[in-house]
């Protein structure tokens, strides 16, 4: 892969942008959450972020939001993931593989379908923000 | 302890945004002897007993995680560098930072894998809303810097999955052009 600049990422968002506009944009009310606490990192949640971020690449889905956050209280169940998507029940996975990433960004992101045998509880109630 | 250099460093990353820093430095500098990491922040910092404290398993501070303490990222972060023939120091004061070095023999039995770089820091960019994380990456045939104000500019929110792709890819980039010069020379 040849090395970018900045000037070349600017101008590939730009084009990206573009084609974004002219799809469908029920994406823009997704949130994805990893959790990346101790626990989840020594869990190997890393690959569960990557594994998320080029399975939404490889689908051609530009406008989920995802980021990382600390711990959310499920350390039994790490690697975590909370999903937010408008329409459908909030909901955190525990024990999510490269693979279960991977099925979430496709069957609950794009399917609209959740994981029903990954959910975990809500997150512990000391991190709950009042 | 931890898989790779680089879930250290996740960790000790972290630790300097969840102490309120507005600006984080990630110095990285690797060669064929030594993996040497310094990270520096602005953040609330901590007084001695806060400190001596902090370097013990278990320890975390109040607020963080009230029901449950893990603390064990700088814990790990000291067995690693006992364990691979490297060295640890950790100055802070309070309201004004934190600053921790590490180095580490790369030849080392005991001295886990580096991991990859571009993707640790491309997770630590979306970690926490405002701290700028300013990563300098350091060589012997090459070096590059990159900051989350830098990434914002060129992309605009980093949270977008699109964003994040192409963050991905330059960051990518940036490492494959260092390793390919450093097989060069």
């Amino acid at each position: 892969m040849a090395k970018l600049t900045l000037d070349t990422l600017r101008k590939l968002r730009e084009e990206q942008q573009k084609t974004m506009v002219k799809r469908d944009p029920s994406n823009k009310d997704v949130h994805v959450i990893v959790g990346m606490g101790t626990c989840g990192i020594a869990a190997g949640a890393k690959d569960a972020f990557n594994s998320i971020i080029d399975e939404l690449d490889a689908k051609g889905v530009t406008n989920v939001l995802v980021r990382q956050t600390g711990c959310m209280g499920l350390c039994h169940s790490e690697p975590t993931v909370e999903v937010i998507v408008a329409g459908m029940p909030g909901v955190i996975y525990g024990n999510v593989t490269k693979d279960v990433a991977k099925q979430i960004v496709q069957d609950h992101l794009i399917g609209k379908k959740l994981l029903d045998n990954h959910i975990c509880d809500k997150p512990a109630i000391d991190i709950i923000h009042k | 302890m931890h898989a790779t250099v680089c879930d250290i460093i996740a960790d000790l990353v972290q630790n300097s945004i969840e102490a309120g820093a507005s600006q984080v430095t990630l110095e990285v500098s690797t060669d064929p002897e030594r993996i040497g990491v310094c990270i520096v922040d602005n953040g609330k910092g901590m007084d001695e007993i806060t400190l001596k404290r902090a370097m013990e398993p278990f320890y975390s501070e109040a607020g963080k995680h009230d029901h449950r303490r893990v603390g064990l990222g700088l814990p790990f972060l000291i067995q690693t560098a006992e364990a691979a023939g490297g060295a640890v120091s950790i100055q802070s004061t309070p309201g004004r930072g934190t600053t921790v070095r590490f180095h580490l023999d790369a030849k080392h039995w005991d001295t886990p894998p580096m991991g990859s770089l571009a993707q640790t820091v491309l997770g630590l960019m979306t970690f926490g809303n405002t701290t700028n994380l300013i990563l300098t990456r350091k060589t012997p045939a090459g070096s590059y810097e990159i900051s989350r104000n830098d990434l914002i500019d060129a992309l605009g929110n980093l949270e977008e999955s699109g964003a994040l792709i192409l963050a991905k890819e330059y960051l990518e980039s940036q490492e494959n052009d260092l390793e390919q010069s450093n097989l060069i020379d």
